[in-house]
């Protein structure tokens, strides 16, 4: 210990103090600074670089994805609008179908109908015509043949409830 | 005379330390080979921690 | 781990590189121990030349020799001698004092005497003409001063500096040309990046660390080259100076207790989840281990290691004249150069290891003092 402290030198001590915080100094400002800050620089260029080509390639991978996924849903909806045009299709043709047999009821109804009506006309009419017709040959007939009026209408009374319509 | 005594005993002190110490890193890495580098600089440091401590003695010592 | 596997590869090329530096620092060192008058062949003699090297040095000497004539001759050059006595500030070169290292020569500043024992400057008391030593080879009557000159250890820091500034300044210069360097800086980026990323991240913290880049990397470089020039056969002993490293160690300490945060103070001085009694002794040991145990071990640690390496490796070169006797020429000085290689490489480890550690150990102590405790656990601490 004793040797130690008797080596031990204080001019040489305060040199080295002086020498080294010089350094220190020198060297900070004008080696460690620059060199630390393009070693960080050039990292994180690095980094960044690394960073853009890790991105690029999540882009793409989501660009692909994208298409995929464009290309599937093109393809459900070319399905769904092929069902739905078929669809369409088969409700056009079931609806005219039903229309149709709807429309040829009513026709068939109405012209049953006025079949009927006219039926009920031309009966009505002929019922006229034959008891016009009838009176008339009644008239003459009975012109002819009848003088009393009491008889002429027993006759055609009876006559008349002979002739059973329909 | 003492004082050489005295530093034999350091040496035999910081001996066994040091073989302590190397050999437990070397069990460490090759138990995990992998981890070699952490424990070098783990056994570097805790021998130049035992070493700074016997040269210590042996200067005060002396 | 591949940063670790490439530094390691790194390392290993270092290594074989100055592997050949070990080697010639060995032929070097020899040559330089005729430095003090004369050969060097008995123990005593080896165990002065040590020290002598492990000592701070006022001339720069790269070997000498004796000539024909007798004389001792010096190649090197000197360096600036500045001290503060009691007279004011002295300035001199060092050739005044012809390489003399034992007090016998008297160098006149004008109004003080200055006399230079064991690489340390001392002043003659007024009136005494040569210096007087006790039998403990102190100097009775002379007074150490302040001494600020330029010696080996000042100039090798100088040196470190202006090789980090021109070869960061390179690095930093040749990110304005473009994001990846060339040159040295190629070699300088992945170190910075170690430091960076090994050192100062898992042990501050992602969001502050920028803070204390600057200093991480000024320490670790500074000591790194200390140490490797220290490996040299320039002969440096800069890291292997305590007052380098006490400053080092200082610089960490102010480092870390200015940026201490309110958790760390509050956790260090009144330490909760524990019994209030035991708090004031806690909050004493908590402080000396910060601001004496901790810098102190740092200085010890980087201060003991490089002295050590530099006398185990001058020790080992010793040996060819040591074991001369025994072997012969040829085959001691065989040994000494397989041995000083051997050493040498694993002090190329250790000059890496210990600018590692000095950093990673600031880090660390950085780290703790920055930390911020999560209030919500605070009790549970």
């Amino acid at each position: 210990m004793d040797q130690l402290l008797n080596d031990f030198s204080p001019g040489l001590f305060v040199m080295q103090l002086v020498v080294l915080g010089i350094l220190l100094f020198l060297l900070a400002k004008f080696a460690w600074k620059p060199i630390l800050n393009s070693l960080d620089e050039r990292e994180e260029g690095i980094q960044n670089a690394l960073d853009q080509a890790e991105n690029a390639r999540k882009e793409m991978q989501n660009l692909q994805a994208d298409n995929e996924k464009m290309i599937k849903e093109a393809r459900a909806e070319r399905d769904a609008m092929m069902k739905e045009a078929r669809e369409i299709k088969d409700n056009i043709i079931a609806e005219a179908k039903e229309e149709a047999s709807e429309q040829a009821t009513i026709m068939i109804e109405n012209a049953k109908a006025t079949i009927k009506q006219e039926q009920q006309a031309a009966i009505a009419e002929l019922k006229k015509n034959v008891a016009d017709l009838s009176i008339n040959i009644a008239q003459q007939v009975v012109r002819k043949e009848l003088a009393s009026q009491d008889d002429q209408l027993k006759l055609v009374e009876g006559m008349l409830e002979e002739v059973t319509l329909n | 005379m003492y004082n050489l005594i005295g530093a034999g005993l350091i040496v035999i002190g910081g001996g066994i330390g040091l073989g302590q110490i190397g050999g437990k890193a070397m069990e460490g890495i090759a138990r995990q080979p992998e981890a070699a580098g952490k424990i070098q600089t783990a056994m570097i440091i805790i021998g130049a921690l035992l070493e700074g401590l016997a040269f210590g003695a042996l200067i005060l010592g002396r | 781990m591949t940063i670790a596997q490439k530094s390691i590869k790194f390392f290993t090329v270092l290594a074989l590189v100055f592997t050949s530096f070990g080697a010639f620092a060995g032929d070097g060192d020899k040559k330089s121990s005729d430095n003090d008058g004369g050969q060097v062949n008995t123990k005593q003699e080896i165990n002065d030349y040590i020290k002598h090297h492990l000592a701070d040095s006022h001339d720069f000497a790269f070997y000498s020799y004796t000539n024909d004539a007798g004389e001792r001759k010096h190649i090197g050059f000197p360096l600036p001698v500045i001290v503060k006595t009691s007279k004011g500030i002295k300035t001199f070169m060092s050739s005044k004092f012809h390489h003399n290292d034992d007090g016998t020569v008297i160098v006149d500043a004008g109004d003080v005497k200055l006399v230079k024992i064991h690489s340390k400057i001392y002043e003659l008391e007024e009136g005494a003409t040569t210096v007087t030593f006790d039998e403990t080879h102190h100097a009775t009557n002379a007074t150490k001063t302040l001494d600020f000159s330029i010696t080996k250890s000042v100039f090798g820091m100088l040196f470190a500096g202006l090789l980090m500034f021109l070869g960061f300044g390179s690095l930093a210069k040749g990110y304005k040309k473009g994001a990846i360097p060339t040159g040295v800086g190629r070699l300088l980026e992945p170190l910075v990046l170690y430091v960076r990323d090994e050192i100062a991240r898992p042990n501050i913290g992602e969001k502050k660390y920028k803070r204390f880049m600057p200093y991480l990397l000024t320490v670790f470089f500074f000591i790194w080259i200390l140490n490797l020039l220290g490996l040299t056969p320039l002969g440096f002993n800069v890291t292997g100076q305590i007052a380098v490293t006490a400053c080092l160690a200082i610089f960490t300490l102010v480092v870390y207790i200015t940026s201490g945060t309110k958790d760390f103070w509050a956790h260090t001085l009144w330490m909760p989840g524990v019994p209030k009694i035991l708090r004031p002794v806690l909050a004493v040991i908590e402080l000396v281990g910060f601001i004496l145990i901790k810098p102190f071990s740092l200085l010890v640690r980087l201060f003991a290691n490089i002295t050590a390496g530099h006398f185990v490796v001058m020790s080992l070169i010793a040996l060819m004249m040591t074991l001369k006797a025994q072997f012969g020429a040829v085959a001691s000085t065989g040994i000494s150069l397989v041995l000083t290689l051997f050493i040498s490489v694993i002090e190329i480890l250790v000059a890496f290891l210990q600018a590692f550690i000095f950093t990673m150990l600031s880090a660390l102590f950085i780290g703790m003092a920055v930390e911020e405790h999560d209030h919500e656990h605070a009790d549970a601490h």
